[in-house]
């Protein structure tokens, strides 16, 4: 990358090296101020901030999960995760706007990949496959999970969204498109992301506040616990492994399906 | 050594924008930004660190057990779910650079081009 001749410089522009030299400058300023700054805070190992302590103590009880972690982002400040979701749901709709078809670009109809019938070998694609249930498994149980231990909503969607990867890998991308009818991704995000709002609702409806926990409690520890925790864990979930799924499509569709005209015309 | 961790994030931050300075690939230049940061992360977990505390799950410990703050590790979750966004983003704008301007290279791209 380095050893490339750096390109011609433009009139009073400044050279490779002097911007590093100017970079080095500014930067033990910068940094001096951060340390100094940071020196500011109470010793590393004995700050004890009193909002998580409060919630590691009456967490528990309050809403039967024991995962504290899980309470504080769907339960204390759900609404912040309502807009942190609404982040990745964004991203990932201009996302699809960037990559899509531009005018002068057009798509090939898909054969059966040629390029990667050659390159993956039977071990990997036997590997792949025997991780595919696996990986879904641990998705769901991450998900479902997300209230008892640590995980939740968004590491199973990921996760999730790696499965369907997995088969990209071990086979070609007509096989990855037959498991992932887009319109269903599509819908499982925005549903994921609705499912989100509307339990929110509920607790508004039921409590008088939105995102209030108005289902049932139950015993911490239990699968079935913590009222809305789980359920709004499981919304998340799809949420986000629909909108992996589809932001894996795009690049891959980038890379196999979209072509420039003058490209394939050469 | 209490103070150690602040100096990792911070050391962190200065490699990523070292980084981004330097760089000569746009794909270069995403990474280091997420490695800008990381060490957010690094400075939002020693914040909630406390000594000897077991994680906050207290699914098979006392209730009572000294844990670590769950607020910061649920404000990392965040930062991360939203590093993982703009990393998404701008590898699709350089997806596009690279098609309209066959360059990855920052030094080449001019603001007063076409």
């Amino acid at each position: 990358m380095s050893d490339r001749p750096a390109p011609a410089r433009r009139p009073g522009e400044l050279s490779f090296e002097g911007r590093r030299r100017l970079f080095l400058a500014g930067a033990a300023v910068l940094g001096g101020l951060m340390l100094w700054g940071l020196g500011g805070l109470p010793d590393f190992d004995s700050f004890t901030p009193l909002y998580g302590q409060v919630i590691n103590h009456v967490g528990v009880q309050e809403t039967s999960a024991t995962a504290a972690v899980s309470a504080v982002n769907f339960d204390y400040r759900g609404f912040d995760t309502l807009g942190e979701e609404f982040i990745l749901f964004a991203a990932v709709l201009v996302l699809a706007l960037l990559l899509r078809r531009l005018g002068e670009e057009h798509t090939t109809p898909l054969r059966k990949d040629p390029r990667r019938a050659h390159t993956t070998s039977a071990a990997v694609r036997l590997t792949c496959y025997m991780l595919v249930g696996p990986t879904v498994l641990l998705a769901i149980y991450i998900t479902g999970h997300g209230h008892l231990t640590p995980g939740g909503g968004f590491q199973g969607g990921v996760i999730a969204a790696t499965a369907l990867l997995l088969v990209y890998l071990g086979s070609d991308y007509p096989t990855m498109q037959r498991l992932r009818p887009l319109s269903l991704v599509e819908t499982a995000k925005a549903g994921g992301a609705l499912g989100f709002v509307l339990i929110g609702l509920g607790g508004l409806i039921a409590s008088g506040s939105y995102l209030q926990n108005f289902l049932p409690l139950g015993e911490p520890g239990e699968l079935v616990a913590a009222g809305t925790i789980p359920l709004l864990s499981i919304a998340v979930g799809i949420e986000v492994s629909g909108g992996f799924v589809l932001l894996l499509s795009e690049f891959l569709d980038q890379l196999l399906v979209i072509k420039r005209k003058r490209d394939t015309a050469a | 050594m209490s103070f150690l961790p602040y100096v990792v994030a911070v050391w962190v931050c200065m490699v990523g924008l070292y980084g981004i300075v330097t760089s000569r690939h746009l794909i270069h230049t995403i990474v280091c930004l997420s490695v800008v940061q990381s060490s957010t992360y690094v400075l939002l977990l020693a914040i909630g660190y406390r000594e000897g505390g077991a994680a906050p799950v207290f699914i098979d410990i006392p209730r009572n057990t000294p844990a670590v703050d769950p607020v910061v590790q649920a404000l990392t979750l965040t930062d991360v779910v939203v590093g993982g966004a703009v990393t998404a983003l701008l590898l699709a704008i350089a997806v596009q650079l690279e098609k309209h301007l066959n360059t990855l290279d920052p030094d080449e791209l001019d603001p007063l081009r076409d």
